[in-house]
């Protein structure tokens, strides 16, 4: 398939998409206001996919990793956070957790991405998922496995907006938006660490050419302790807003499976791809169960997303901003 | 001095290519088939047999058809517990609304259902690679689930969505005491062992090998790669159908989608690459290894005399299957049959040094 | 000394008529050039050679010819039949064989899984009677076998032929490389560097077993390499590339006393 193709298959797939949105109020089956709100809730938790997603593309373009534990990371940084939090107040405990991301950071790179270095992908790829199951038994068995009420003093009740354009007004969850900005700030500072700093520098050429950074004298295996620590602070995050939303409980590490097919959809290398194929991915799913579900039994918001992610793979397998490669022989 | 080979000299190309070429691996088999037909039957507990053996050779013939797709084609799949999940309820329709089918027939028919969704979902393969197709296989593996959870139509309108095996006989035997259960699956098994043995070292083994080690060779040299991957999912899901429709009707009696859910792909996955991915034996060796380990572990606490919890076992038993994983992936990739062969081939020279 | 030298007679019995064209060929990679408007033909029988710089696009010519890369532009005539574009196995099909500059082998196979491999297209039994080993399918393993055999005496490597060609040293995978594409017995046989990273024994066995392979089996032969003196040595006309262009074309000898080839690729003396 040449540039053109695949770009006009791309903006078919935007166009249907908006389509798909918007089809249940075209066909009457929904009010305004109402479907508003779904479309809010839907971008809402595609945020959250997102920085799951973020985490995932930050290991993948710094080590080549595929790294199927960063579910396990996100469980993990919340119930450590949760449990700490029973003995230290706030703040320290966010000082601990993140000391105990970048402790993880440090044993990953140390036992499994040094002695497996230039093994094939699927393999580092599988040796993430023994690292997920051992995150997994490790944190419950240290913390426990039980459902925590995670509260760092975010406002629960919702807010009703624009009240006066329409009958009802529009409902939305404050704890929803404060998410969405923390979510926002933590983009922002990444890309400034990433622009800005030295060390942000290096990671941009570790992820262009391995090898390459290596020769200018970069210290590969730093920058890896450094890649997978931002990506424990992203999982911090992510927990910490899942687990405040939801309570931390195993089922996270579920949740966070759904950034597997954002990263297919948006690109495996590419950071505004993980935030748009976190919001694709959300609003999908939250539109087609609200609006689709019922006439299918319910509960497609479980395979929704992989689908569509399946899908979009036949047609476009580096995903919307990814890049594509040659295979040379 | 045992096992030496010396002396055995082939003259000709089919001795040199039977299916155990060495004299001694010959009667070790079949050794080994003597006594797990004719006399572990008379030995063996109900315990052994329900809690072990039973398991243990069903999810070897499982976890031999995910190594035909994993460890021979190199086509990663998490959706292996979707595609068990196919050939139970497929076996558990034909039973309901077929009335008077041999088991046999429908076990074979179940595997065949199994056949044509696995190589539906194996048609991503042809365009994505590696992970990518691993977590193409998650959307079969969830949207199974689901399909099993909310269309009634599958469960026979059962309203939980909980459903039971009709009572098992063939050829009008009764195959309900833990032993008949035991003889019928280990038959299945060696069968299909046969047949994967078979497949493997013939032409379309080699195709499969080949898309595995080098997939644009393999086009170049005339192997279709879209015919060895999908012929890999379909004898794969052919396999993992069978098993599902063994684990469902023979292990467990009447289950519920979750039976199959994700986890049991990555139990399955475990499985081979700790027993050895590419490897017959080794499916057995690291399905043995995943039944027996966690028995082990609810032992080893009274042994030492600590009291451990349900769940805190279960933490340990995930923590060790993980740490086991990364340890096989590094120090010895192609798993447990490597070491066995490896002890082979110490065994060989024994007892001299070289 | 030119080893064909010695038998003018044969050679001029040898070749035969054009079996492959290629006509206006241009290739890119996004915006890189890797081949522009090529066109060269290469007859039965023949060892033509194709030579040229680093990057020159000679790879990627073989790449075109036995369909890995799909050219923009061009066609390839291949015994009579005119295509804008090759597909792999339909060259393979056609008895087009190649081997792989870096290393393509199957590395986790033996040398005899290898070599077999290389002889799928030319087995018959089906999937069924594969599974059970049965009549016709055991007996077509048996006679592959056989002939798998004789490239195996051939190449000299019976002693490996049962090891895993990962654990191979470079010369003996290079061997199996070139056993792997005879096994097809093919009809052209593409060599992209059978060469590269050897001592001067090795190319001497390597230049040995391609004369062979010309001689015994009458194989059309295009050779990629970078030993002048081999390429000098073996091939009966020589095709020189430069940044994707054809800058020269002809025997040996012409080649050699060509001013373009010799400022671009021997290097302009001082």
């Amino acid at each position: 398939m040449n540039a053109a193709t695949s770009r006009n298959l791309t903006i078919a797939f935007f166009v249907l998409l908006t389509f798909g949105a918007l089809a249940p109020m075209a066909f009457g089956s929904a009010r305004f206001p109402q479907w508003l709100e779904v479309v809010i809730g839907g971008l809402m938790s595609g945020v959250l996919y997102a920085l799951v997603a973020i985490g995932l593309v930050l290991i993948f373009k710094a080590s080549g990793v595929f790294n199927f534990a960063q579910g396990a990371m996100v469980l993990f940084a919340a119930l450590t956070l949760v449990r700490v939090m029973e003995k230290l107040p706030f703040a320290l405990a966010l000082v601990v957790t993140l000391a105990a991301m970048v402790a993880l950071a440090w044993l990953v790179e140390r036992l499994v991405l040094r002695p497996l270095v230039n093994q094939e992908p699927i393999v580092l790829f599988m040796a993430t998922l023994g690292v997920a199951y051992f995150i997994d038994g490790f944190g419950q068995l240290v913390w426990g496995s039980d459902i925590y009420t995670l509260d760092i003093g975010m406002p629960k009740e919702p807010k009703i907006l624009l009240e006066g354009t329409f009958e009802g007004g529009i409902l939305v969850s404050t704890e929803d938006v404060i998410a969405a900005v923390m979510a926002g700030l933590l983009v922002a500072v990444l890309a400034l660490f990433f622009q800005k700093t030295g060390t942000g520098r290096a990671l941009r050429a570790v992820a262009d050419d391995h090898q390459a950074a290596q020769s200018i004298g970069i210290p590969l295996n730093r920058i890896w302790v450094i890649v997978w620590s931002v990506a424990g602070l992203v999982a911090l995050v992510s927990g910490v807003i899942w687990g405040s939303k939801l309570g931390v409980q195993f089922s996270l590490q579920l949740i966070a499976l759904k950034a597997l097919p954002v990263v297919i959809l948006g690109g495996f290398t590419s950071m505004p791809g993980a935030i748009i194929g976190g919001l694709i991915i959300g609003l999908g799913e939250k539109v087609s169960e609200v609006y689709l579900g019922p006439y299918l039994g319910g509960g497609i918001e479980n395979w929704f997303a992989y689908v569509l992610a399946l899908i979009f793979l036949l047609f476009r397998p580096e995903g919307l901003f990814g890049e594509r490669h040659i295979d040379r022989v | 001095m045992i096992y030496r080979e010396a002396g055995q000299f082939k003259t000709t190309y089919a001795s040199d290519q039977q299916l155990f070429p060495i004299l001694q691996d010959r009667v070790f088999v079949i050794g080994f088939l003597v006594f797990a037909f004719g006399v572990m039957p008379f030995i063996g507990t109900e315990y052994l047999f329900r809690a072990i053996l039973v398991p243990f050779l069903i999810l070897s013939l499982a976890a031999l058809g995910l190594n035909i797709l994993v460890g021979y084609c190199g086509q990663v799949s998490l959706g292996t517990g979707g595609f068990m999940a196919i050939g139970a309820y497929a076996a558990y329709n034909l039973a309901v609304r077929v009335p008077d089918l041999n088991l046999i027939v429908i076990f074979l028919l179940a595997g065949a259902c199994s056949t044509v969704v696995g190589a539906l979902f194996g048609i991503p393969s042809l365009r994505i690679k590696g992970f990518y197709l691993a977590v193409a296989t998650l959307a079969a593996q969830f949207f199974i689930d689901w399909m099993f959870a909310r269309i009634k139509w599958f469960t026979h309108d059962s309203p939980s969505g909980n459903v039971s095996a009709p009572p098992l006989q063939v050829f009008g035997f009764p195959i309900e005491s833990p032993e008949a259960k035991y003889l019928f699956v280990l038959a299945f098994v060696c069968v299909f062992a046969l047949v994967a043995r078979n497949l493997a070292r013939g032409a379309i083994g080699r195709a499969w090998m080949a898309t595995r080690d080098m997939d644009v060779a393999a086009e170049v040299i005339g192997i279709r790669p879209m015919a060895a991957k999908l012929s890999a999912f379909a004898v794969s899901s052919f396999f993992v159908g069978v098993a599902g429709a063994l684990w469902a009707f023979v292990y467990l009696g009447s289950w519920e989608p979750l039976a199959f859910d994700v986890n049991r792909s990555f139990q399955l996955l475990f499985m081979i690459i700790i027993g050895g991915l590419g490897s017959i034996l080794g499916s057995f060796l690291g399905a043995a290894f995943i039944v027996v380990l966690p028995l082990v572990l609810n032992q080893v606490p009274g042994w030492l005399g600590v009291h451990m919890s349900t769940a805190t076992v279960s933490h340990v038993e995930a923590m060790v299957f993980g740490a086991l994983i990364v340890f096989f992936l590094i120090v010895e990739p192609r798993g447990l049959a490597r070491l066995w062969a490896i002890g082979k081939e110490k065994l060989r020279l024994w007892p001299f040094p070289h | 000394m030119n080893l064909r030298d010695a038998e003018p007679a044969t050679v001029a019995r040898r070749v035969g008529d054009v079996i492959l064209a290629v006509e206006g060929v241009s290739l890119a990679f996004g915006g890189v050039k890797a081949l522009t408007d090529v066109s060269f033909d290469v007859r039965e029988h023949e060892v033509r050679a194709i030579i040229g710089p680093n990057g020159a696009g000679k790879s990627s010519m073989l790449n075109v010819i036995n369909g890995v890369y799909r050219p923009q532009a061009g066609q390839i005539t291949y015994r009579g039949t005119k295509r804008s574009a090759m597909e792999p196995h339909i060259a393979a099909r056609a008895g087009i064989a190649r081997t792989f500059q870096s290393l393509a082998l199957f590395k986790g196979m033996s040398v005899l899984d290898n070599m077999l491999a290389g002889r799928t297209l030319l087995m018959k039994s089906n999937i069924f009677l594969q599974a059970l080993r049965i009549g016709p399918a055991l007996a077509e393993e048996t006679e592959h076998r056989k002939r798998v055999e004789d490239i195996i005496d051939f190449l000299e490597i019976q002693h490996v032929r049962k090891t895993p060609v990962g654990r191979l040293p470079y010369g003996l995978q290079k061997r199996v490389d070139l056993g792997r594409a005879l096994a097809a017995e093919p009809k052209v046989l593409l060599l992209d560097e059978p060469m590269a990273g050897m001592n001067v024994e090795e190319k001497q066995d390597m230049c040995r077993f391609i004369l062979d392979v010309n001689d015994e089996f009458g194989t059309t032969i295009v050779l990629i390499e970078h030993d002048m003196g081999v390429v000098m040595d073996l091939s009966d006309r020589v095709v020189v590339l430069d940044y994707g262009r054809k800058i020269a074309d002809g025997t040996p000898d012409e080649v050699r006393a060509n001013q373009a080839v010799i400022d671009a690729y021997l290097g302009v003396k001082h």
